[in-house]
């Protein structure tokens, strides 16, 4: 399977990430090589196996549906670039 | 000997006999990392959370109550999230994130005594294999032979150079597709990734979800025994993590494996395989058949077809996980320009914050999940990692204890020689421990010999799920035989 330019472009706006018109025709070049790589995978016959889901067979544990934490505004904003007012902040969203 | 060279175990002993105090072997190695800045291995030192938790490890030496981590010095790699302590998984997206937490693994250390002497380099993201993506530069192999300097190995390169260099006692690594075994290997020291699950993943930044597991890194298969026991463990906040008991896995260490059949996989002689890593590992079975074991040929068929399906599996789980950093929340955010609105701020961010292997394998992990071709590469992926696990299955349904491979194709490579290759080469450094992680089985690298240059190799043994202590018995057995005793000589 050989990326074309569009699609190359059409990946990074998917992924949310700025790559730089000049820098498309290199990059479909990589993306290219690596799922050359991985077309091997057509030669294996998978006919009748199932996609493996879970790595060690266990059922997921549960827990009684109850709040467990909370009330740790400063800390979960701590972080943020922006916050304000309690909130995190970003630029406009809606016209 | 200084006291930052010693084992776990020789510290731990030392610790409680009153020979040494927590605080003076935690000096003996801020001492070593302040003289190794060279290394790249340290790249957040901190020492005044070292002393103050040596002080307290002094005390609970002396009050009688000291687990085995108690006062032990530990590098901890920047994946962990440490509360109040930069944590960047090596990417600039991270910089001056200071988690508000501290992981499961670090807490349980913490409980334990250990001490913190700082984060560890690695690879962006824990992605790659000779530590060149990090955001803090190279880390370098204390193991040098020639003019040229060495990649440590990667992911987790500060750790094993850290290690290696006798900066800390032992480090905690992760391991995804390799990156304990291959770094522990690159150095001649010991890591071992554990069964997917055995190791609480909370607060560990994700990579590949149903590959990571975090692991000790250490100088003596014992110290790894002890540090893992410290580590393991079901954990409530982590759901993959199994509700089974620990076992001790020190008290496995009996150096007896008279009966056990060890497997050698025939898929594993790769073509071009060099004359002394094929050597190495046929002196590493007569040394496991030496102490008693029997050494059976096995085949795992689907071998070949590991790494092509890794390199579909993991970068379509990183593309998920990475999409929390958006700069919103945490970390960097890119300045925008007047008439930028969210998206813009998104994908900025992202292109300024995320290397170029970690852009790399975002965007194929977001491919392989487009609408179009999730069933021809992502369901076709999981499905062979079904065969893939299989063949282990059944190898160990016919009563195999454990498998012999090498751990890595070479020795320790130059930084910067992969650089200009093919990102596929520098992936084919994986091809012997990716299958144990898309299996979930546990893997121990360990040190066996130096090539002919003078570098380290190691082999890798390979166990059943849940069994670490019979594995690291194995380890042990393989360790005391090689005798590999050789350090690497001080230039730093």
């Amino acid at each position: 399977m050989s990326i074309d330019i569009d699609t190359a472009r059409r990946v990074a706006k998917l992924a949310r990430i700025r790559v730089e018109e000049a820098d498309l025709p290199a990059l479909a070049g990589e993306l290219s090589g690596i799922l050359t790589f991985m077309e091997q995978l057509n030669e294996v016959n998978v006919d009748g196996v199932e996609p493996m889901t879970s790595v060690t067979p266990m059922r997921l544990k549960r827990r009684k549906d109850v709040v467990t934490d909370g009330n740790i505004q400063s800390a979960v904003l701590k972080n943020a670039p922006d916050a304000r007012e309690g909130f995190f902040a970003v630029p406009k969203v809606v016209e | 000997m200084s006291a930052n060279t010693w084992t776990i175990a020789a510290a731990r002993d030392a610790l409680r006999k009153g020979e040494i105090s927590a605080t003076d072997l935690t000096m003996s190695c801020l001492t070593a990392i302040d003289a190794g800045d060279a290394l790249g291995a340290f790249v957040h030192k901190t020492p005044e959370i070292a002393l103050e938790q040596a002080r307290a490890a002094d005390a609970r030496i002396k009050a009688g109550d000291a687990p085995a981590m108690c006062g032990i010095p530990l590098g901890i790699k920047d994946l962990f999230c440490t509360k109040g302590v930069p944590s960047q998984a090596a990417s600039n997206i991270l910089r001056g994130f200071r988690p508000e937490y501290e992981s499961t693994v670090t807490t349980k250390l913490f409980d334990a005594g250990a001490v913190m002497l700082g984060k560890l380099n690695m690879d962006e993201f824990a992605m790659g294999s000779s530590n060149e993506t990090s955001c803090y530069g190279n880390a370098v192999n204390p193991w040098k032979v020639d003019g040229r300097t060495l990649t440590p190995g990667g992911s987790s390169g500060g750790s094993a150079a850290a290690v290696a260099a006798d900066l800390c006692l032992a480090a905690t690594g992760t391991d995804t597709g390799g990156s304990i075994r291959q770094p522990a290997a690159f150095t001649g020291i010991v890591g071992i990734k554990p069964t997917y699950g055995r190791v609480s993943r909370w607060g560990i930044v994700a990579f590949a979800s149903s590959l990571d597991q975090a692991g000790p890194m250490t100088k003596s298969v014992r110290d790894a025994a002890i540090f893992l026991q410290a580590m393991s463990g079901h954990d409530p906040k982590d759901s993959t993590s199994a509700d089974l008991p620990v076992p001790d896995f020190e008290a496995a260490l009996t150096g007896d494996i008279r009966g056990k059949k060890i497997g050698l996989p025939r898929e594993y002689r790769m073509d071009g395989m060099p004359a002394e890593i094929e050597k190495l590992w046929s002196d590493g079975a007569a040394m496991l058949k030496d102490a008693g074991a029997e050494i059976v040929d096995i085949s795992l068929p689907h071998t070949k077809y590991a790494l092509p399906a890794y390199y579909v599996i993991a970068p379509a789980e990183a593309s998920s996980n990475l999409a929390r950093y958006d700069g919103v929340r945490y970390g960097h955010r890119a300045t925008l320009s007047a008439g930028d609105g969210i998206t813009e701020m998104y994908e900025k961010t992202r292109a300024e914050g995320f290397g170029k292997e970690v852009q790399r394998r975002v965007m194929i992990g977001t491919y392989v999940l487009s609408a179009g071709f999730y069933d021809a590469y992502y369901n076709r992926a999981r499905k062979v990692r079904a065969l893939i696990k299989r063949d282990f299955e059944q190898v160990f349904a016919a009563g195999v204890d454990a498998i012999l491979t090498p751990a890595t194709p070479s020795a320790a490579f130059g930084l910067g020689e992969m650089s200009s290759a093919d990102p596929i080469e520098m992936y084919l450094n994986d091809v012997f421990t990716v299958t144990v992680n898309l299996a979930g089985l546990p893997g121990v690298a360990v040190p066996v010999g130096l090539d002919k240059q003078g570098l380290p190799l190691g082999l890798q043994l390979i166990g059943r799920p849940w069994e670490e202590g019979a594995l690291l018995n194995h380890a042990y057995v393989l360790e005391r035989a090689a005798g590999f005793v050789a350090k690497p000589q001080k230039w730093w």
